[in-house]
């Protein structure tokens, strides 16, 4: 296992969840693809600290960085979903180019 | 090959393999619990590199928190006829062709940085158990801002779902 692999395998899974946010019609599905990458950017996090070490940082900082991003995506996923069942109950659909009253 | 390895190995394949699943797969209900092995499979590899407090916050906050919040949205928002997906074809083609161009740019810059070539954990030290250090870090270290920040982040989060989810209360006069 070197550090390589871990990337690639980042790498992927951030590949997967923009494409589910892309071309998804659902907004579900669309978070669904947010974790993904989220996901990603967090492994990255915890492979780093793991393979590259400083003398001036904690070994396990990026493990931190990792714990705090796994904060943040929880308090986004609520406040995604809590936006969405706004949006059900005023448009009966959360498909995203229905809901396009703001369009120009 | 040996054992660790092969587990290793696994894990990459089923994180790999279900998230290809949770982002082409049509029905949503499905796609929520691929989801679900793609979380499991990133905490075995956040126990690969020892990080197991990590790896038991994904399982906990991830499989048991988001999912779950996931899938009552699912139950929520979509009647019998939204449960499958549609794709339209233009939308497919322009999305597989942007995700291809990222991916190829990430695994351009991870193969050809030369800093990150051949660094392998097997002669790194263990860092043994994470959770101690985790809470020396947090309490007494340099993390100790973010973590009250995170806090009230989370305050904001929780009150804010809960107004904008709840029904609208006019008042009656």
């Amino acid at each position: 296992m070197t550090l390589q692999n871990y990337l690639v395998i980042s790498a992927i899974l951030f590949t997967l969840g923009v494409f589910a946010v892309l071309t998804r019609r659902n907004a579900i599905s669309i978070l669904m693809g947010i974790e993904l990458i989220l996901n990603s950017c967090n492994l990255n996090f915890a492979a780093f600290s793991r393979f590259i070490t400083h003398e001036t940082t904690e070994p396990i900082s990026g493990q931190m960085v990792a714990l705090f991003g796994i904060v943040l995506a929880a308090a986004e996923a609520a406040v995604f979903l809590a936006i969405i069942l706004s949006i059900y109950r005023e448009f009966g659909t959360i498909r995203p180019d229905e809901t396009d009253t703001l369009k120009g | 090959m040996e054992l660790k390895a092969l587990i290793f190995y696994i894990f990459a394949l089923s994180a790999i393999g279900s998230a290809v699943v949770v982002v082409t797969i049509r029905n949503i209900v499905h796609a929520a619990f691929s989801l679900m092995v793609t979380l499991f499979s990133v905490a075995g590899l956040y126990v690969f590199l020892q990080a197991d407090f990590l790896a038991a916050t994904q399982v906990i906050v991830y499989v048991g928190g988001i999912l779950v919040l996931i899938l009552f949205g699912v139950m929520m928002t979509s009647g019998r006829l939204e449960m499958q997906l549609q794709l339209e074809r233009g939308q497919l083609f322009w999305g597989g062709i942007v995700s291809l161009l990222i991916l190829l740019l990430l695994l351009g810059v991870i193969i050809n940085t030369p800093q990150w070539k051949g660094l392998a954990d097997d002669g790194a030290p263990s860092l043994g158990p994470t959770t101690k250090q985790i809470g020396n870090i947090i309490l007494k270290g340099e993390f100790l801002l973010p973590f009250e920040v995170a806090s009230i982040l989370l305050l904001v989060a929780l009150i804010g779902a809960a107004l904008i989810s709840r029904k609208e209360v006019r008042d009656e006069e």
